[in-house]
């Protein structure tokens, strides 16, 4: 079993080495593979409607004997954007910031300045959560109406990425039916953060997306 | 030889022990300390849609792809997207070609190369259902059979049947109803 999931992993790792192609997973050079690398972005209404949850995730492609050593890096801040004014131009963030075992979440909160430098705001409201180690029941945080988690979670996304890398190099005319899913079976680091929309707009239409930012 | 370095490492654990009996000794004053939030982070990785970046960014641009700020995209990047797009699907060969969306190659990749996921405040929020089309992105979503079909599936959606869904239509695990809505680790 070991060695056919280490055959698996390897494998993984040589489609990912000629075509990479997933939500966001090693989608460029400077963060394959990183600690700041994102997989994936959702944003969705909550079990309570009256919300709506952001999650992010990051370090794509952990197998389950690597998933319990993987850990959120210190130096690196997961910042969600939220443009509610229609410019594309963050007017509230999200912070999350890893420290000591718990997650950090700052905000909503409109930022001093926007773009690709950013400060963390300690002034902003903050709900701090355990970071849940693997194997253990989600931990989560409730603050006020804010809820936050942090931890290693099944990747949630699914594709035949596999084929497509066959197609793209020119092995294969189409893809399967049934489909095989190449992200079966592998966990990511997750933040879900879920706010009441009345805390970032309310009503309409948001333009949102995620950053990763490092430490200088 | 093996024995000296077995001898050597219990002393090397030794010293450490010392070294941080020492260090407790010296810190001793039970410190409430806040944990340290200072200092400048500039950014490394951004995605909104699923995908764009690793389908329509050029292997040599993805890195800048992902320190452009979003108001920057369209100007930097919609061009190249067009360039790619055209090339990779057959169902965008011809001038005039649209997707089932009604959108034709410059539309659909000035609508792209501004990476920002469109999530209404006001009820559905999924990248599409067969309904509602972008206002958010949820677990469940095929996102990619959905893009696929808007790359290569043409007009009616009946092009290139074989490239325009994988046929892998969910999850390999059940999402959760409750939050964190995300399913346990394997």
């Amino acid at each position: 079993m070991k060695n056919l999931k280490l055959v698996l992993g390897v494998s993984i790792f040589a489609i990912a080495g000629y075509f990479f192609l997933s939500a966001d997973h090693i989608d460029a050079p400077a963060v394959s593979g990183g600690t700041s690398d994102i997989t994936d972005f959702y944003a969705f209404q909550g079990e309570d409607t009256d919300n709506l949850v952001f999650a992010a995730n990051v370090q794509g492609l952990l197998s389950p004997s690597a998933s319990a050593s993987a850990a959120f890096d210190e130096n690196v801040m997961i910042e969600f954007n939220i443009d509610n004014t229609g410019d594309n131009v963050e007017d509230l963030v999200i912070q999350a910031v890893p420290r000591d075992g718990k997650m950090y979440f700052f905000g909503p909160f409109a930022p001093s300045s926007t773009g690709l430098n950013s400060m963390i705001n300690t002034s902003a409201d903050v709900t701090v959560v355990d970071i849940t180690s693997y194997g253990s029941n989600a931990i989560v945080e409730t603050n006020g109406n804010i809820k936050a988690f942090a931890g290693p979670r099944d990747d949630p996304f699914f594709m035949d990425f596999a084929q497509y890398g066959e197609i793209i190099a020119g092995n294969a005319s189409g893809f399967n039916d049934p489909g095989t899913d190449t992200f079966a079976g592998t966990n990511v680091m997750s933040v879900v953060i879920e706010v009441p929309k009345s805390s970032i707009g309310g009503t309409g239409t948001i333009n949102t997306w995620v950053e990763t930012k490092t430490k200088q | 030889m093996k024995s000296i370095y077995k001898i050597f490492s219990i002393a090397v654990f030794a010293l450490a022990a010392v070294s941080c009996s020492n260090d407790d000794d010296f810190t001793q004053i039970p410190t409430q300390q806040e944990p340290d939030f200072s200092g400048t982070y500039a950014q490394n990785d951004q995605m909104g849609r699923p995908a764009v970046n690793t389908v329509f960014v050029s292997s040599s641009s993805k890195d800048m792809f992902n320190t452009t700020i979003p108001t920057d995209q369209n100007a930097a990047f919609q061009s190249m997207f067009e360039t790619n797009l055209t090339g990779l699907s057959p169902a965008y060969a011809n001038p005039g070609d649209q997707n089932a969306l009604g959108l034709d190659a410059p539309t659909f990749t000035g609508l792209l190369a501004t990476d920002v996921l469109n999530v209404s405040l006001d009820g559905t929020t999924t990248f599409f259902d067969g309904t509602n089309v972008l206002t958010g992105r949820a677990l469940a979503d095929d996102v990619i059979s959905v893009e696929l079909l808007l790359i290569f599936g043409g007009e009616d959606g009946t092009e290139n049947p074989s490239l325009s869904d994988d046929h892998v239509d969910a999850n390999d695990k059940p999402f959760l109803t409750s939050f964190p809505y995300l399913a346990s680790p394997w």
